[in-house]
């Protein structure tokens, strides 16, 4: 009974949440109704971005071999492919649970533990998208500063990450709850 | 894959509804806009930890609070914990990253985000 709730945990809630959702518009019960305003923008917003995801995630799948990755964005790959995995995320959108499936091909595909947690930090506050926004509402001078503030932090990060992980047996995982079991 | 993304995904847009509707945007504005000193700067920082606000959503949110006269470090810390730290989806990550490097990462970030709050609101200081 335990291991089933566990295993199927994520389905019953959101499948309680769509009843209550439900109850709420045919009794008129507003907190529900506003919470599913929020969900609704959230949800517009995760779409917008999944497609894109699916794309990046699956041409590395498919079509990047591992050698590329290995020796591009690898252990010793050096500045340029801190470069590359900066480039790959300032293409990308949404926010930072969106880039995790990509971590998890990136990893697998031979990308060093530093590059992956210089993209993931690159993807949190410098995907060209969202600067767009930015700009348009805070000004060039702020995102500017924002972002060359960042970047060195972010690198920073990623070798800090490095050399804490290296002798861990550290993973990037699929994201699926029997993994996490195993772990 | 893609089951393996989307379920997790809905499940955490869920609680992201449940905790903005908790605290709604209005009073983010109303507390940061009026405590920019050492208060707003903690608050930014916790409220933008622990909360994921869409980003068409924080960035008004961010442009309604310089215009209330709070400072660009309490603005620009707000921003980048809401964008590197993220408490509720910490679950989420544990999953793709393992316990100890997801919590490493989101540490490390909070340090980095107080950085960059700091020093964004400082440079901005001096050239407006």
């Amino acid at each position: 009974m335990k291991t089933f709730l566990k295993k199927y945990q994520s389905y019953i809630w959101i499948g309680l949440y769509t009843v209550l959702t439900i109850l709420s518009f045919i009794f008129g019960f507003n907190p529900g109704k506003d919470i599913f305003g929020n969900f609704g923008q959230s949800f517009i917003e995760m779409i917008t971005f999944m497609p894109f995801l699916f794309i990046i995630v699956g041409l590395f799948d498919v079509w990047v071999p591992k050698e590329k990755i290995q020796k591009h964005i690898g252990t010793g790959s050096g500045i340029k492919g801190i470069a590359l995995v900066v480039l790959l995320a300032m293409l990308q959108a949404g926010p930072l649970y969106g880039a995790f499936p990509v971590a998890y091909i990136l990893f697998r595909k031979g990308a060093s533990i530093r590059n992956v947690f210089i993209y993931l930090g690159a993807f949190t506050s410098m995907k060209i998208p969202m600067l767009g926004i930015e700009i348009g509402y805070l000004g060039i001078e702020f995102s500017l500063i924002r972002t060359l503030v960042s970047l060195p932090l972010f690198i920073g990060i990623g070798f800090l990450m490095e050399r804490l992980l290296k002798n861990s047996r550290f993973e990037v995982y699929d994201g699926s709850q029997a993994k996490e079991a195993a772990k | 894959m893609f089951k393996n993304v989307l379920v997790p995904f809905l499940s955490i847009l869920i609680i992201v509804a449940i905790v903005l509707y908790l605290v709604p945007p209005d009073i983010i504005t109303r507390y940061l806009g009026e405590n920019s000193g050492i208060l707003g700067f903690s608050i930014a920082a916790v409220v933008g930890s622990i909360t994921l606000i869409p980003g068409f959503i924080s960035y008004p949110i961010a442009a309604g609070l310089i215009d209330q006269g709070a400072s660009y470090a309490v603005v620009a810390t707000f921003m980048t914990t809401l964008m590197m730290v993220g408490i509720i989806t910490l679950p989420l990550e544990i999953k793709y990253l393992g316990q100890r490097a997801a919590i490493m990462r989101n540490a490390l970030n909070f340090v980095a985000a107080i950085i960059i709050g700091l020093a964004v609101g400082m440079v901005m200081g001096l050239i407006r």
